[in-house]
């Protein structure tokens, strides 16, 4: 048998590995693409947002026959407590515009598509089949991996890390470290199927408008996290998330919260008569810019979440997982047009081309957020005072308004000190600049 | 020795809905799967290929995203694809499919060399029927063996095949002259895992594509609806059972207490089971 | 049975269901009601009997006779087999002998079936789905070239004097409705216990028309070497208990499914599983309860440790009382017991097992 030598090779076919393997097949570069599940996107969380952005930079025409839901025009804002929900909520026709900015997906068939589209500029693409390990020789230097199945050993000049937030390849080759249970999230989601027209009745929408609620609140039980519904055609992504970290640290299970969640009278009326299909976790990094490990070394890059490259606040990830990937193929197509080998110094360049891109800007814009986050009056104390401050507001009792204002005005001071409130406030403005 | 294989591309009917208004099936997120017999009748073809040499094709009728169940099914190791796919397909009943794939065979015989012995499954998970088998036996006039646990012995000199086939209450076992038509049955073996090379191969590899005209068949009147002699008239979601069931409360019962409670329970409602118990007890 | 290969809803109303009914004179002259007799080593299989129960309404609705038709060797048992096809409600019996058909072969069945409906021209066609049934029915079918519902679970003729066959399909999730309109015979399978057996009245007699089969055994390609039978289903009688405990994989491990056999034991019934359990190794598969697998109609059934997916549902909703035990107060099987316990089945089962044997034990003291 003839030895199989490739350029490269990606572990990986989420929007990262594929956003890679695209960009090399198109450069011309002989390229293998390695995924683990039965196709691309079933190891997947379903349901997401797609940011048009990224991936436009690599099919223009994307929209033309990429499988979306619906694009947003409507974002809401819920802060809840055990009974109530406080919400803000944004909704605007501009939305409606030729080209759309965000869409809902399911990332089970956007996977699967983006990943023809691959296999089309020329990229071999083979599912089912586990990278176990990152083959190296003497110098350290990686020469090509192996894989679960017979004769798995395939050499190649550099192997792109695109396997996602576990990043175990990198760490058992010792290139890198697992990531702590403080930066990474826990998110757990479920489909909930209902019939189009049930959706679009209940959100208000026409067409393939969509809507996208991100909660946050005593919902995660003083948990740092979040919770959303998007919508899709024919269903509905519910779902929430929480530091890793916590769970152990409280001992509440991420279904049990969802379940919660489910239960809440504001959630209730939104889901109540779906069939429920899937559900599913995964982790989210979200340790943001001080998370980021090593990105290059001798016959290796990393990209998307195996990178951290995650904006938590904003809740993009697949957009930078794209942007990475990209980055990182355009970076070796350009080492390879000039006949140089992939080692740490020549592969330098990505970390450079990173730093110049939103990628890296935006994650140290952030870079204090996730120790902001931390704070746990977020998600207990504050979502419970807006709430009764709510009450008070709206309760029509014969109590004058100014009282009620000193009223609202007092149940924050005695939940929390002044200097608390102070130091609360600045801490999040600190990380949201 | 050459082998072929049909297979069909089924949707995972585990995670099927049906829309609560219409009846419909919401195939939304549905996966599709190679119809799990149709695996054991590829893994028989493999085995007997890696014994006595030859090749085996699949072949499958199906619209074009069945390609990606060829593809698998060449990832497993089988060496050729055929994805038989016309629009004038569409809507076939087990009388058009056999059809379609009686001539595509044929049409494969020509192309390479006669088959010794066309697999199927023992039935599908969608049609559920296990009449295309029998069907495309029938039509390319091959002696037929069904249910089939074991391929016990071919004899090419003789070209003679032995089987170890289920019948009712007992195993037949049966020996006919190729070509013959296997329909495989369930749990007679495990699919196997393609190696590198194997999975390298199929990535690389073609599915040929052919349409009504290119598999030879000239009377488009015996394929899809209009060959199809049963019309599906009604589609209805089943009626479920009025009442849920009745919660027998166990808690704080002791173990002889819960055994003594649920029997009470089931005779109660049963007293027929309870005389038709006595006596056998009495019997004994 | 839509066969679709493409991804679409079977039956999109108003598709084929728009066909009008046009028969040609050819297929006019077809009449009558037909029950393949399912023979074997000397016995009827019982869904024969049921599906005579069956034709008889049909034949009936349609004000024409219902046949039987035996094929099998010379002798007493195709005699015996006229004789209950009567019993069962039969007008007319037809019998086709020969050496050749001592046991089946598809190919000299094939042949003497598909002589006789093209002699006799039945309008109505019915046969067990069982490996028999379903062997033979394909290769009927095709050579006739006609439709053939397979699997059916209702039965029923339209005001027209149309078959309308109702089967599952998509895995249980839904029915449909199949009708054969411009061929004959319309054609149909139907899975063992799927209906009642009919009741058998004695001394009831009818015609017996003899049919004496062109074969030549030499011609016949196909030899039967051996028979062997079941050694553990010639005991085990799961399709037709009136008692039948099973056990899912929320039994945990085949220890643990020890306990399903051992109340199945006790109450002189039969023991059964969900399909996963088979895939697991603990039971043979002829053990399996389902859409794939048997079809019962007990009088009691116990499940443990079963979820109810639609596809273990459709074998065991014909039972009479079905009792559930499942540590998830949600699971679908309360949609469709009658009797539910919510609690570990690895401790109820015993209870239940230690229950009976006293109550049975004591009455056999007693006798
Ligand atoms: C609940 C949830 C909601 C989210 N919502 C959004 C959102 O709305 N918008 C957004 O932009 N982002 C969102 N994200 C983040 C986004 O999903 C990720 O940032 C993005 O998927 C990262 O892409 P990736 O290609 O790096 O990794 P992944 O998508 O995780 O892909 C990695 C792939 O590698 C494969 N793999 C792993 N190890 C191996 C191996 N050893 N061998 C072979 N294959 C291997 C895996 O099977 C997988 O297919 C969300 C994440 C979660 C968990
Ligand atoms: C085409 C097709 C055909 C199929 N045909 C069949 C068929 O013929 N027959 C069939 O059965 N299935 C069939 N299936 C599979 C079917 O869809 C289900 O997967 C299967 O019936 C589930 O088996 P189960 O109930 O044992 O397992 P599960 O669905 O996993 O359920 C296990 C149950 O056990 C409960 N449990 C756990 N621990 C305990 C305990 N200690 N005590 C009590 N309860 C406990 C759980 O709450 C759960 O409800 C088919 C599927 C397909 C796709
Ligand atoms: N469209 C198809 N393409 C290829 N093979 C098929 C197709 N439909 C059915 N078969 C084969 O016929 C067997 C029986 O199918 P069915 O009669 O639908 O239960 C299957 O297990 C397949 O091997």
């Amino acid at each position: 048998m003839i030895e199989e030598r490739f350029d490269a090779i990606v572990v990986g076919a989420g929007p990262a590995g594929n956003a890679c393997a695209l960009t090399l097949a198109q450069r011309g570069l002989k390229v293998l693409q390695l995924e683990r599940g039965e196709y691309p996107g079933s190891k997947n969380v379903q349901g997401a947002i797609l940011y048009s952005d990224a991936l436009e930079q690599l099919i223009p025409d994307f929209r033309e026959d990429a499988p979306l839901e619906r694009h947003i025009i409507e974002q809401r804002l819920w802060m809840m407590d055990d009974r109530s929900t406080t919400a803000m909520q944004y909704r605007s026709d501009d939305f409606n515009e030729e080209k759309p900015n965000r869409y809902t997906i399911i990332r089970a068939q956007f996977d699967k598509w983006f990943s023809k589209r691959v296999q089309a500029a020329g990229a071999l693409v083979i599912c089912e089949t586990t990278v176990t390990e990152l083959v190296q020789d003497d110098t350290g230097r990686v020469i090509g991996v192996r894989t679960d199945r017979v004769g798995g050993f395939i050499k190649a000049d550099v192997v792109v890390l695109a396997e996602g937030v576990n990043g175990l390849l990198g760490a058992r080759a010792g290139l890198r470290e697992v990531p702590a249970p403080k930066t990474v999230a826990l998110a757990v989601k479920e489909m909930h199927f209902l019939p189009q027209e049930t959706i679009e009745a209940r959100f208000n929408l026409k067409g393939d408008e969509g809507v996208v609620i991100e909660a946050a609140g005593t919902i995660t039980k003083g948990m740092t996290g979040t919770a959303f519904i998007y919508t899709n055609k024919e269903s509905l992504a519910v779902g929430i998330g929480c530091l890793i970290s916590d769970f152990a640290e409280t001992g509440e299970t991420p279904y049990g919260l969802l379940e919660r969640f489910k239960a809440h009278p504001s959630a209730v009326p939104l889901l109540s008569g779906s069939e429920v299909k899937e559900y599913a976790a995964h982790m989210i990094p979200e340790g943001g810019y001080r998370a980021i490990p090593k990105l290059f070394g001798d016959g290796w890059l990393v990209v998307g979440d195996a990178g951290q490259f995650v904006n938590a606040v904003h809740r993009e990830g697949s957009n930078l997982a794209m942007t990475t990937g990209r980055i990182a193929a355009e970076t070796i197509a350009q080492i390879k047009t000039r006949r140089d080998p992939m080692t740490a110094e020549n592969l330098a360049i990505y970390k450079k081309k990173l730093d110049e891109s939103f990628v890296m800007k935006d994650l140290k814009k952030y870079k204090n957020l996730p120790h902001a986050l931390e704070n746990k009056h977020l998600f207990t104390t504050y979502p419970q005072l807006l709430s009764s401050a709510m009450q008070t507001w709206f309760r029509v009792d014969g109590v004058e308004k100014k009282a009620k204002e000193n009223a609202i005005v007092k149940s924050f001071f005695s939940a929390r000190r002044f200097t608390g409130l102070v130091s609360d406030a600045f801490s999040m403005a600190r990380g949201w600049r | 020795m050459h082998i072929v294989v049909c297979l069909k591309q089924v949707p995972d009917s585990a995670q099927i809905r049906v829309h609560p208004v219409t009846n419909t099936i919401m195939r939304q997120g549905v996966p599709t799967i190679i119809n799990p017999y149709d695996l054991f009748a590829l893994e028989q073809a493999l085995q007997l290929r890696d014994q006595h040499g030859g090749e085996v094709t699949v072949l499958t009728m199906g619209p074009p995203m069945a390609e990606d169940s060829l593809r698998k099914a060449l990832t497993f190791g089988a060496d050729r694809a055929v994805l038989l796919t016309d629009r004038f397909f569409a809507g076939s009943d087990t009388l058009a499919t056999s059809f379609a794939l009686a001539s595509a065979i044929q049409k494969i015989s020509e192309t390479w060399s006669a088959p010794d012995i066309v697999f199927t499954g023992k039935q599908t998970i969608d049609g559920d029927t296990a009449q295309v088998g029998p069907g495309v036996a029938r039509r390319l006039e091959l002696n037929q063996l069904t249910y089939v646990a074991r391929i016990s012995g071919i004899d090419f000199a003789e070209r003679s095949v032995t089987v170890e086939r289920r019948a009712e209450g007992g195993v037949q076992t049966l020996k006919t002259s190729l070509p013959c038509l296997v329909t495989m049955l369930e749990g007679t073996n495990t699919i196997r895992r393609g190696t590198m090379h194997d999975a390298l191969r199929a990535a690389r590899a073609t599915v040929v594509k052919w349409s009504a005209a290119e598999a030879g068949i000239k009377d488009l009147t015996k394929c899809g609806l209009k060959g199809s002699p049963t019309v599906v008239k009604r589609v209805f979601a089943p009626t479920p059972r009025s009442e849920r069931a009745q919660i027998v409360d166990l808690t704080g019962k002791s173990n002889e207490e819960m055994g003594e409670a649920l029997m009470a329970e089931i005779f109660a409602r049963s007293p027929s089971l309870e005389s038709a118990l006595e006596k056998m007890a009495a019997g004994y | 049975m839509s066969n679709e290969t493409t991804a679409k809803t079977p039956a999109p109303q108003g598709g084929r269901a728009g066909m009008k009914k046009e028969l040609s004179e050819e297929f006019k002259a077809y009449k009558h009601v037909w029950v393949f007799v399912e023979l074997e080593r000397g016995q009827v299989h019982p869904v024969s009997w049921e599906l005579m129960g069956e034709g008889r309404k049909l034949a009936d609705k349609l004000g024409v006779e219902l046949a039987g038709v035996i094929i099998g060797a010379p002798g007493e048992a195709s005699k015996m087999a006229a004789a209950e096809c009567f019993a069962f409600g039969a007008d007319v019996a037809y019998v086709a002998q020969h050496e050749a058909l001592a046991e089946y072969r598809n190919d000299p069945f094939t042949r003497v079936f598909t002589d006789l409906v093209k002699t006799y021209k039945p309008e109505i066609l019915l046969l067990g789905a069982t490996t028999l049934g379903r062997d033979l029915a394909g290769s009927v079918a095709t050579t006739l070239l006609t439709g053939l519902t397979a699997d059916s679970t209702e039965l029923a003729v339209d005001a027209d004097g149309s078959l309308a066959a109702t089967r599952p399909t998509f895995g249980g999730s839904l029915l449909c409705t199949i009708y054969t309109l411009n061929y004959r015979p319309q054609m149909a399978t139907v899975r063992p216990r799927v209906m009642a057996m009919p009741e058998r009245r004695e001394g009831r007699i009818g015609r017996v028309v003899e049919v004496v089969p062109n074969l030549v055994e030499s011609d016949i390609v196909t030899k039967v070497l051996s028979f062997l039978p079941d050694r553990e289903s010639s005991k085990s009688n799961l399709a037709y208990a009136d008692i039948v405990v099973a056990g899912g994989i929320g039994l945990q491990s085949a220890e643990n499914f020890q306990l399903v056999k051992a109340l199945a034991e006790v109450l002189g019934g039969e023991y059964g599983c969900s399909r996963p359990v088979v895939q697991k190794g603990w039971v043979p598969v002829d053990r399996q309860i389902g859409q794939t697998g048997k079809t019962i109609r007990p009088k009691l059934y116990i499940a443990a440790g079963i979820s109810g997916a639609i596809q273990h549902r459709v074998g065991v909703e014909g039972a009479d009382l079905i009792l559930a035990i499942n540590t998830d107060k949600n699971a679908p099987i309360f949609d469709f017991a009658h009797v539910g316990v919510v609690g570990d089945a690895t401790r109820i089962l015993p209870t239940l097992t230690r229950a009976f044997r006293a109550r049975l034990s004591v009455n056999r003291l007693a006798s």
